[in-house]
């Protein structure tokens, strides 16, 4: 099994309990500033962030930088994704009947309730209290694990580090690596406090806690009748679906059990089966940082006598038509759900996953997350816009301009019913853009700083009232200076006017 | 060449030493610089946090000062900003072009393919990497994220310093790192932009350096108001401060910081 960043280092042992199972997967938790600060206050975690986007990040830049044609391949994968969403409607036609075709079944799901409804009929149609699970993001989106429970089955997680995160109780922090806000000590107590049959005397060695989460995983592997996975993509013209990973339990998922259940976001589609060419290059070298994940899971249908003998796939919607429809943050659905975004994005690395309050965090979940629900959301200006995002993003999604479209909208929405911040925001911006639509304005109010002379000591401002606060709680304000620029250059050409006329 | 200067609000109102230096450079590598007296600020500020609408009076107000550009009446435009640079060549058409003015979005395209960025003007434009400046200090360059990945500047700046006579230029740790300024993020998320700019002042005083220079007075103004509560004396200079410097009218690192100074 592979444990690269799913355990950080040894640290000091934190609380076993996680944060919960939110009612809401995409929306949940304090706002992120708030949560943000949280997070920031607690070192292990900084730590733990720190250490495992860098390493990722070098491993990432390393195996991407030896492809000569990694630019085309981009622009590649960019342009089936932009063909994908013009025809999607098509295209899952025709996915539907090849899948059809193969022995399989395909549901259609509007929303996340009726994707769960559908997924219980099945799993209560075999008979059974439990199934295991492929690592997914589409159902961790839907709350799948905990809709079961409510019909009496539980819902087995076999990925090592979303196995973590659900005996903890816990939220995924990342997308790839779930369990990223963990290190070992932290996860050793986590199975000897959840997991019945872990060692009693299990140690914090990454070997020995994988060998505990495998042996507990085999018994489930060979009981389970049923078995739910994601998708990372779906082939249209063949019906193939495809699942890649690392450590061999979702192999293990898609082959053992009698009956598979596959629960796929509509927009997991390539055209052509050559399309995946150009996709499993891009995935494993933007996300693990390896040149070829370890396992590549291919199925169609039904095949007699091997495997699954009975294949079901739900198409899942829950707002990804209403993206589609958004023509500035349509691109939001091209995601392979790589993380690399996530990796390099200043922000995450210091914050953490669980501030987005959304199972989607990072940039790709400040773009995706807002558009999903179609909610009011903090999490457009969870960014500087530095766009290192974009200059990773395997499919070129260009995250800085749709959290630019996102605030946009935010403005929008709060002018329709604003709270006091809300005003506060908009009387500055009113009052900004008057002073700047004009250099006679401009040039007045460029002077006013000039007040603040009087209260700076040794060229700079310690301390400001509020809102000014926000900014000297942690960085000095410089000292204004005598003379702005616009009334340097008139005093500048002022004397060279006298001078032209003293030499007439 | 006849070329406009775009001092940016912030470098105006805050840090005209910047601009001063940008108009004292060109002149002394032979161009004729104009200050349409017009401007006042490129959009990108309420652009960023998502005033569209307010945006719009800002935004032609910077298009209708530097029009002339486009009729030819000056040869290019100069920004001392990577950020205003990269606002007034990706969003500006964008935003006006949202509000229906399509004549003045046309007209934004034709100015911002002839504004440059201070570096890429003086290198791409008119092909110097040395401007004949002396500054014998040790410097260290932060690329600031928009001069780097928005614009693509690449080793400009630092090809503009190595020609610098007697600099010595010492290389940031993770410079490409953002320094957490983000215009409104620095206050709508002001406990994270700090734990960005934490790290980068860390990373600033290990390099030993008594300069620290950027294109962009905004990370600077960031960067160096972390610096100050360090009380490590490393000075924030502006590119266009240091390349100004010359054995017969020298830069002083922190000389009041040209604060003082008054025209009249
Ligand atoms: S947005 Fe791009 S970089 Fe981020 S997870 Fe999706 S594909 Fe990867």
């Amino acid at each position: 099994m592979s444990t690269f960043l799913g355990m950080p280092d040894a640290g000091a042992p934190a609380t076993v309990s996680g944060v919960g199972r939110p009612d809401d997967p995409l929306h949940w938790g304090a706002t992120f500033p708030d949560a943000a600060r949280t997070a920031l206050a607690d070192e292990q975690l900084r730590r733990n962030l720190g250490n495992a986007t860098s390493t990722i990040r070098a491993k990432r830049a390393r195996v991407v930088g030896e492809v000569p044609d990694w630019e085309a391949l981009r622009d590649a994968g960019s342009a089936l994704k932009t063909d994908v969403m013009t025809r999607l409607p098509e295209l899952l036609e025709e996915l539907e009947r090849n899948v059809t075709a193969r022995g399989g079944v395909v549901h259609w799901a509007r929303d996340a309730a009726e994707a769960n409804r559908i997924v219980a009929g099945i799993v209560r149609a075999k008979e059974t209290d439990e199934v295991v699970k492929v690592k997914s993001m589409a159902t961790q989106e839907i709350g799948l694990n905990e809709a079961l429970a409510e019909e009496g089955v539980a819902a087995v997680e076999t990925d090592l580090a979303e196995l973590i995160v659900q005996l903890a109780d816990d939220m995924p922090s990342h997308i790839l690596v779930p369990a990223i806000h963990r290190n070992r000590t932290e996860i050793r107590d986590i199975f000897l406090e959840r997991m019945a049959d872990a060692p009693p005397d299990l140690t914090d060695v990454p070997r020995e806690l994988a060998m505990a989460a495998r042996a507990h995983l085999r018994r489930k592997f060979l009981s389970a009748k049923v078995a739910v996975s994601g998708a990372n993509f779906a082939v249209a013209d063949t019906g193939t679906l495809a699942v890649v990973e690392s450590e061999g339990n979702g192999r293990m998922c898609l082959t053992l059990p009698e009956t598979l259940v596959t629960v796929m976001g509509i927009e997991k589609l390539v055209p052509t089966f050559d399309d995946l060419e150009v996709f499993l290059q891009l995935l494993p070298r933007s996300s693990t940082g390896e040149r070829m994940n370890p396992y590549t899971s291919l199925w169609t249908g039904v095949t007699p006598g091997d495997g699954p003998q009975e294949f079901h796939l739900v198409l899942l919607d829950n707002g990804r038509t209403k993206v589609l429809a958004d023509e500035a943050g349509r691109s939001a659905l091209h995601c392979i759900r790589c993380s690399a975004c996530l990796n390099v994005c200043p922000v995450y690395e210091r914050v953490g996953g669980h501030a987005y309050g959304s199972v989607y965090p990072g940039p790709i979940g400040a773009i995706l997350t807002p558009q999903l629900t179609g909610e009011k959301s903090d999490l457009p200006y969870a960014s500087t816009l530095c766009g290192a995002c974009y200059q990773v993003c395997p499919v070129k999604i260009d995250i800085p301009s749709i959290l630019v479209e996102l605030r946009a909208r935010e403005v929008e929405l709060s002018g329709a019913a604003p709270d006091t911040a809300d005003r506060v925001w908009q009387a500055a911006m009113k009052a900004a853009s008057y002073a700047m639509a004009d250099g006679g304005r401009f040039r007045r109010a460029a002077r006013l700083p000039r007040a603040l002379r009087a209260i700076a000591r040794h060229g700079v401002i310690r301390r400001l009232p509020f809102p000014g606060s926000l900014w000297t709680r942690s960085r000095d304000l410089p000292e204004p200076p005598r003379q702005t620029f616009h009334d340097w250059w008139a005093a500048r050409e002022r004397r060279a006017g006298t001078r032209q006329e003293g030499e007439r | 060449m006849r070329i406009a200067l775009a001092a940016t609000c912030i470098a105006d109102a805050m840090f005209p030493q910047a601009p001063r230096a940008v108009v004292t450079l060109l002149e002394r590598l032979g161009h004729e610089v104009v200050f349409p007296p017009g401007q006042a600020c490129c959009g990108q500020m309420h652009v960023n946090t998502g005033y569209l609408a307010d945006a719009v009076p800002v935004v032609r107000n910077h298009v209708r000062t530097f029009a002339p550009v486009a009729d030819g009446e000056w040869d290019a435009v100069v920004v001392p900003s990577g950020s205003c640079t990269g606002s007034i060549r990706h969003q500006q058409r964008m935003v006006l072009e949202r509000a229906g003015l399509d004549a003045e979005a046309r007209t934004a395209s034709a100015v911002a393919g002839r504004t440059y960025e201070l570096s890429e003007l003086l290198v791409d434009v008119l092909g110097v990497t040395d401007v004949g400046a002396w500054f014998p200090h040790r410097v260290t360059y932060h690329p600031t994220c928009h001069s780097l990945r928005m614009l693509g500047v690449g080793d400009r700046p630092e090809r503009l310093l190595r020609a610098v006579d007697d600099l010595e230029l010492v290389p940031l740790e993770q410079a490409e790192g953002c320094c957490g300024f983000g215009g409104t993020f620095s206050l709508k998320n002001a406990d994270t932009s700090a734990a960005m700019l934490q790290d980068k002042v860390g990373h600033v005083l290990d390099t030993g350096a008594e300069v620290l220079t950027a294109g962009d007075w905004s990370c600077l103004m960031h960067i160096g108001g972390g610096l100050t509560r360090t009380a490590s004396g490393v000075r924030p200079m502006h590119l266009a401060e240091i390349l100004v410097s010359t054995r017969e009218a020298p830069v002083v690192p922190g000389a009041a910081d040209g604060r003082q100074e008054v025209a009249r």
